[in-house]
């Protein structure tokens, strides 16, 4: 029995990774959330909105590095983060003005609005590949961790190291700071609560004298900005590859439907559900198990439920479940 | 204008006797697709190789030999066999150098090669699969199976004393079947694998394959794929989590891309790349200078050896039928005989005229064996302050 050895063991290769993958996936699951919310529709370009907004920050990034600034052991690209967003702001305003406007005058059917965006997310699939190249593209500088799995082991004397990333623990922080004022201009602003009126009833909105194109606007510059953030901050974690965001789509989607479709704390939740049940469904535990058990036993096999080939198939089980049992999401929320 | 109209006949009868001593070699490489950057110097090694044999005027009596370039992909299975056929049936060419890539490879042989009895030498598949070909003889590579590379792979590993390691590999052919050659030989010298993952090539996060592998354990992490693509990606993570920091590098992973990216944080990690320390080496740096490309590039020499040994077994043999010539290739290749190193092939047409013997060795110092393919040099290399440096050779 070596408790704690398991205990950092689990930390390492699942409770770590899974927080900060969790929290990137609620920032992601909050933006299609909003979006629904307001304009009622699910949002396929979201993935391709994160990766143009963290393209914008990756350049603003190397113009500051080419200048010489930096943050020290923080990374350069929280500082690029508001150039990121402006540019980010202005083109999802921009895309709404010119493609799904249209479709709101016109009063078309959600899944006209959906079709539209996947038209949407492969303009903007193209357009970033040809802004920035399919390549891999690396932008993360300043220091790589607070502490090496080394550095911990010499530090405890323990035999499992726990490796802590400066930018998991960036991820942390930031998205529970965007939360945190997402909530308090959801429900203590005008503006804020302009828009929860809007979301629940939109006539009843309209009749008190609510302003649509104004509610619209906060939308998707709000989401701007949570996909920009969100991008950077998988981008910095992980690594930035225009691909890779179609990819996280579905995860996100699962997030945001599993937590509830609109419901702003159901998309955090959904995300950190989703994240976890990855992680931990394609952990290996046999090194876990053998800490726990007998001195010297080990367990035969890997001890792994799922190959983490099938790391994206958890997230799919996850959304067919959530539509089969519970439509509405854990808080309950609109049914697609 | 009467005058002109005989004039070109004429001119047309003198050409066309002059092809009829004219040899053509088909240089048929994946000169588009994924190995379109190996591919432009590997075949100016095959040319370089050809227009040697062709401008001593000793090949058989004072024949030329022109190289036909034909394009087999790398992927394309359909389109290799197409332009084989064409370099066959309507080029009329009496060998092949090539294909480049397995798959490619495979398709030619079955399809183009035997059916019509030409010779075919691939200067760089190296799947163990062509090992066990149905080639009635006609197919050689002077490139090693990537089975030789296995082996080669757990003699490093136990001459360093490693009992255990965890493998992984990209998952595609060359990773799939390195991987499992690599795991036969290992286990059958007493190492044991204690797990095997796939990574596929592409993704952003490789942790989880990293955890997965990190709980079975291993003192060394073999990574078969490729340095530019998840072979990276699952070194990073295995660095970051702090799994592994000793990893096997075979040859798809030796590259400066990767020292440059991890520095020496990868210091003492090993690996094995094909390369030999015999004279050929060098002179093929000799011979291709001023050429413009690099006799060192990947897979130049084992070009410019294909075509040599292709031309000099037709001299053997006296004769540039494949069925006349096929048993000659190996004669040549393999000792007894005088050594033959690049540039040297006009002293080797010189001495198979006089009814001599040679021992090709070439720029990889062919030796041919089991099924008529290389069998392989290696050099293994170590990760030294964040730098690749040769330790021996194999």
């Amino acid at each position: 029995m070596d408790i704690l050895n398991a205990l950092v063991l689990f930390a390492n290769y699942v409770f770590v990774p899974a927080t900060a993958y969790g929290a990137q996936l609620a920032l992601g699951a909050l933006g299609v959330t909003l979006i629904f919310g307001i304009l009622r529709f699910a949002n396929f370009a979201h993935g391709e909105l994160m990766s143009f907004g963290t393209m914008a920050v990756i350049l603003a990034t190397w113009a500051l590095q080419d200048m010489g600034v930096s943050l020290g052991p923080l990374p350069t690209a929280l500082l690029a983060l508001p150039f990121g967003i402006a540019v980010t702001v202005v083109f999802a305003l921009l895309t709404d003005r010119y493609v799904f406007r249209f479709y709101r005058v016109k009063k078309s059917d959600p899944i006209i609005y959906a079709i539209a965006s996947v038209g949407v997310m492969f303009v903007m699939a193209g357009l970033i590949r040809v802004i920035i190249g399919p390549d891999d593209q690396s932008f993360a500088d300043g220091a790589r961790f607070i502490i090496t799995a080394r550095d911990f082991k010499e530090l405890t004397g323990l035999e499992e190291g726990l490796a802590i990333r400066v930018t998991q623990v960036i991820t942390i922080i930031v998205a529970l700071a965007v939360m945190a004022v997402l909530f308090w201009f959801l429900q203590r602003t005008r503006s804020g609560k302009a828009m929860r009126a809007y979301s629940d009833n939109e006539d009843l909105a309209l009749l008190s004298g609510i302003d649509p194109d104004k509610v619209v606007r906060m939308a998707w510059i709000i989401t701007a900005i949570l996909a920009t953030i969100a991008g950077t901050l998988y981008g910095l974690d992980k690594t930035y590859k225009p691909f890779i965001f179609q990819q996280i789509l579905l995860p996100i989607f699962a997030a945001a439907i599993l937590g509830g479709i609109g419901q702003p704390v159901g998309a955090i939740l959904g995300g950190f559900v989703v994240a976890y049940s990855e992680v931990t469904i394609t952990y290996a535990y046999k090194k876990f198990l053998a800490y726990l058990g007998p001195e010297g036993w080990a367990p035969e096999g890997l001890m792994q439920f799922l190959s983490t080939d099938y790391k994206f198939a958890v997230s799919f089980i996850i959304l067919v479940a959530v539509l089969l049992v519970r439509p509405t999401g854990i808080i309950r929320g609109k049914v697609i | 204008m009467k005058k002109r109209i005989v004039a070109t006949i004429a001119a047309a009868i003198v050409s066309t006797t002059a092809a009829a001593e004219e040899v053509k070699i088909g240089m048929l490489q994946g000169f588009t697709g994924p190995t379109e950057s190996l591919v432009g110097p590997m075949a100016m090694g095959g040319d370089l190789a050809i227009q040697e044999v062709s401008d001593s005027g000793l090949f058989l009596g004072g024949m030329t030999v022109v190289s036909v370039r034909g394009d087999s992909t790398c992927i394309d299975a359909a389109a290799a066999t197409a332009a084989a056929e064409r370099l066959i049936t309507s080029e009329g060419v009496a060998a092949i150098n090539g294909a480049t890539c397995s798959g490619a490879t495979t398709a030619v042989v079955n399809n183009v090669a035997v059916p019509n009895g030409i010779v075919m030498i691939s200067p760089s598949a190296t799947s163990p699969a062509l090992s066990t070909i149905e080639d009635n003889g006609l197919f050689f590579r002077t490139a090693p199976s990537d089975a030789r590379q296995g082996e080669i792979m757990a003699n490093v590993l136990n001459n360093r004393g490693v009992k255990s390691v965890a493998l992984t590999h990209t998952n595609n052919d060359y990773g799939k079947g390195l991987a499992d050659a690599f795991q036969a030989a290992y286990e059958a010298s007493g190492g044991s694998v204690t797990a095997v993952a796939a990574h596929e090539d592409g993704k952003a996060d490789y942790s989880a394959e990293v955890g997965a592998l990190a709980a079975a354990g291993g003192e060394v992490l073999v990574v078969a794929g490729y340095l530019d693509q998840g072979g990276k990606g699952m070194i990073q993570a295995s660095l970051d989590s702090g799994a592994f920091d000793t990893f096997m590098l075979p040859d798809g992973m030796v590259g400066d891309s990767l020292t440059d990216n991890f520095g020496d944080a990868i210091d003492g990690s090993f690996g094995t790349v094909p390369g030999t320390d015999s004279p050929g080496a060098a002179m093929m740096t000799d011979v291709a200078e001023g050429k413009g490309f690099n006799g060192t590039d990947p897979y130049v020499p084992e070009a410019y050896d294909a075509s040599a040994l292709i031309l000099l077994a037709m001299q053997s043999a006296g004769s540039t039928k494949s069925e006349d010539f096929k048993s000659h290739v190996e004669k040549v290749a393999n000792a007894p005989g005088e050594q033959i190193f690049p540039g040297e092939l006009a002293k080797a047409l010189q001495i198979l005229a006089d009814g001599g013997e040679i021992d090709y060795v070439g720029g990889t110092a062919v030796e041919l064996i089991g099924s008529g393919e290389a069998s392989g040099s290696y050099r293994e290399v170590e990760v030294k302050g964040g730098k690749f440096e040769t330790v021996t050779y194999h």
